[in-house]
């Protein structure tokens, strides 16, 4: 669980090499903080990232369970595997995503299955399977990396989009069917957010940074909010651009 | 399910909540245990993750409404007190005081349990003459994992004994014990008010050098936030229980501690208002005389000022509060003046720095009292930064052979436990042997590896 100062002994993060969920375990490990578990494709990638946190902590030990986010019937047995090295789940980063910009699905639509498999089924998976370990252990807290792209779902890539509104909707509904059980969802919306995943992009409108995305994460994590805009503005943005009569929607540059 | 927490009220955890006195309840609750085992809980006044056992059993043991009245059979001749682990020291002290006995050890809270008084192996105002709370435990009855009962005494499996006194819990179920009470000729306290200029002065008063040994009672208020020449300023209260001749009353050891008897004048209204705390000080220093001052109190104004303020924990909000305890050995004052200044630096304001000189340790390996200085600070648990600040005070603790205290602490990390305690192995290897299973198990000994977690039921 939590000390008393908000800092969980074993954390761990779904998708170890994404640049989000390493900024936020950045920010998460403190003193205090006993195990780290990176859930990756790429064990080296994602190792070389947290070499540096776990140079400044001594006490602090690393682990790699390796895993693949579109294997969706596999996350049960991941989960048992971080439990069997660690012990105890007290924060689950969920940064796993697949975005296939300029992917042309007219000529090949079967590469949508894996977007929905990273996105959206897996990530169900993983967090059910998460959440009964946690309800188990009477603590634990979830962090989803959801998108803005799911609040209105746009052309250009509606794969994306689309399942990023499912597994949001799907965590909320989570959170609140783990009232009172000591377990909990934060489901994390940023906006257009400047990595590797989004290089060559064209920035959107108030795009923001890992860093950014990871500070606003090490505020929420401790508290009982149940979803955080990255920035927060976006959160009045979005009650506008939801609500634009389709005609005007299509019209927008977005 | 029930969500519990310390009483510090952070790191809130949900756990299986059992209340019961009834042996038969334990026996069969224990019986039903899953892998996240038990933890037996008082009156939740410890004040991290002690009593708590996140997805797991917490038999919640305590006897205030009990209409069956107190559960305790006491001697007023030899003064021996036999008491069921769930009944506080308020009880006993409304029960044994009019009757001329004493707890022998109280914290600075009645509402404690004898369970609770013995797995913390809690101290008082009395460590250096009297010692902790399991120096006067006689004997003890005690719930094993496996379900049978067995009798503990420092004479009787004193390696068993021992390992319960301070042991958090962690051995088995305290059901009864048996306490040699204090003799007292009446309820007040004479007490010796002092206030001193600076830490040094503070210091220099507490030494066992000078006349502290003579005191039975003898603790120094701190004020941490001021600077220069007064930093580490406070007020010495010092005395013993008064001759049944000092008191005026009719009956001198009439004792309720309902009634709100006067309390010294320094004792603030507005005690909990984290921000007036420096005022507060200020006037709180002010007030106490400037020169040595003798007066009788009350047991609750002079032992238990805070219970006047129910449920007073509520005070720092939502957020909660961090109480850090800690203790440096007797030479090591240099390290109390820096703890000092990295608070008072960082900007932490804390209202109840209590500073004690304590006697030598008793033999309980998992005791936290040992020869030395401890400091006792609050803070509000949401500072930021509050985790890393922490972390170099923690350093500067253990670097200088000291130790934090377990009923207190919230933060400290297994290895803090490992450096600070140099018996534990020796205590873990009497807890595995009393409890081979591994069926005792909390939010504490989780964090800091207090027992094998990977032992399975």
């Amino acid at each position: 669980m939590k000390n008393g100062v908000g800092v969980a002994q074993n954390i761990v993060l779904f998708g170890g090499t994404s640049e989000i969920g390493q900024a936020i375990i950045h920010k998460l490990v403190k003193p205090g903080v006993s195990h780290v578990v990176l859930v990756s494709r790429d064990i080296d990638a994602a190792d070389q990232q947290i070499a540096e946190i776990a140079e400044r902590y001594p006490d602090l030990e690393v682990h790699h369970v390796r895993f693949n986010a579109d294997d969706s019937a596999s996350m049960v047995h991941v989960v048992a595997e971080v439990v069997q090295q660690v012990g105890d789940i007290d924060v689950a980063v969920i940064a796993q995503g697949l975005l296939q910009e300029g992917v042309d699905y007219y000529a090949d639509p079967a590469a949508l299955v894996p977007v929905a498999d990273v996105n959206f089924t897996g990530t169900m998976v993983l967090m059910y399977a998460l959440a009964a370990q946690m309800r188990s252990q009477g603590y634990g807290k979830m962090v989803l990396l959801s998108s803005v792209a799911g609040e209105r779902v746009r052309k250009g890539n509606p794969a994306y989009g689309a399942t990023k509104a499912g597994i949001d909707g799907f965590a909320l509904a989570l959170d609140h069917e783990l009232v009172g059980s000591g377990v909990s969802v934060l489901v994390v919306r940023p906006g257009f957010v400047t990595t590797k995943m989004t290089k060559g992009m064209d920035k959107a409108p108030f795009s923001t940074d890992a860093e950014t995305v990871a500070s606003a994460v090490e505020k929420a994590v401790g508290t009982s909010k149940t979803v955080i805009w990255v920035p927060g503005l976006l959160q009045y943005m979005f009650m506008i651009l939801k609500n634009l009569p389709t005609a005007v929607w299509r019209r927008l540059p977005l | 399910m029930q969500r519990l927490s310390g009483w510090g009220r952070t790191a809130w955890t949900v756990a299986d909540l059992v209340h019961t006195t009834e042996v038969d309840v334990f026996r069969s609750t224990i019986g039903a245990a899953g892998e996240r085992g038990v933890i037996s809980r008082g009156l939740g006044r410890s004040y991290g993750a002690a009593a708590q056992n996140a997805g797991g059993i917490v038999l919640e043991m305590t006897a205030e409404n009990d209409p069956m009245g107190i559960d305790a059979d006491f001697d007023p001749l030899t003064g021996l007190l036999t008491v069921a682990a769930s009944v506080s020291i308020d009880a006993i002290l409304r029960m044994c005081v009019p009757q001329g006995w004493f707890i022998p050890v109280t914290p600075g809270t009645r509402f404690v349990t004898v369970g609770g008084a013995i797995a913390s192996d809690i101290h008082g105002k009395n460590h250096h003459i009297d010692g902790s709370f399991g120096q006067h435990v006689r004997s003890l009855t005690l719930m094993l994992s496996n379900g049978e009962i067995v009798e503990l005494s420092p004479e009787q499996n004193p390696a068993w004994f021992w390992a319960t006194v301070g042991g958090m819990g962690l051995t088995g179920v305290v059901l009864r014990a048996t306490v040699a009470m204090l003799k007292i000729e009446s309820s007040r306290v004479e007490v010796e008010t002092v206030r001193l200029e600076n830490f040094d002065a503070v210091c220099a008063a507490m030494s066992a050098d000078g006349v502290d040994d003579d005191y039975r009672y003898s603790v120094a208020w701190v004020d941490l936030l001021a600077t220069g020449a007064a930093m580490g300023r406070g007020v010495l209260t010092r005395g013993d229980h008064a001759a049944a001749s000092k008191v005026d009353n009719k009956d001198p050891l009439a004792y309720d501690p309902r009634l709100t008897v006067s309390a010294p004048g320094w004792v603030p209204n507005g005690l909990l208002n984290k921000w007036s705390i420096k005022a507060f000080n200020e006037a709180w220093y002010r007030k106490a005389p400037a020169k040595s001052h003798i007066g009788l109190e009350s047991i609750p104004a002079f032992f238990h000022p805070l219970d006047g303020v129910n449920r007073w924990n509520r005070l720092y909000g939502k957020q909660g509060f961090i109480q850090y305890q800690f203790i440096v050995p007797l030479d090591r004052t240099d390290v109390l003046r820096k703890v000092i200044e990295k608070f008072s630096g960082a900007g932490v304001a804390s209202f109840l720095a209590v500073l004690k000189r304590m006697g030598p340790q008793n033999a309980a390996p998992m005791s936290f009292p040992t020869e030395g200085w401890t400091l006792t600070l609050d803070m509000a648990a949401g500072i930021s930064g509050l985790a890393e600040l922490l972390s170099e005070v923690d350093s500067l603790v253990l670097d200088a052979g000291g130790r934090h205290y377990l009923a207190k602490d919230s933060h400290v990390s297994a290895s803090a436990v490992r450096r600070g305690y140099p018996r534990i192995d020796e205590w873990m290897s009497t807890q595995e042997e009393m409890d081979p299973i591994g069926l005792w198990r909390s939010d504490l000994s989780r964090r800091l590896g207090l027992v094998d977690h990977r032992r399975l039921l």
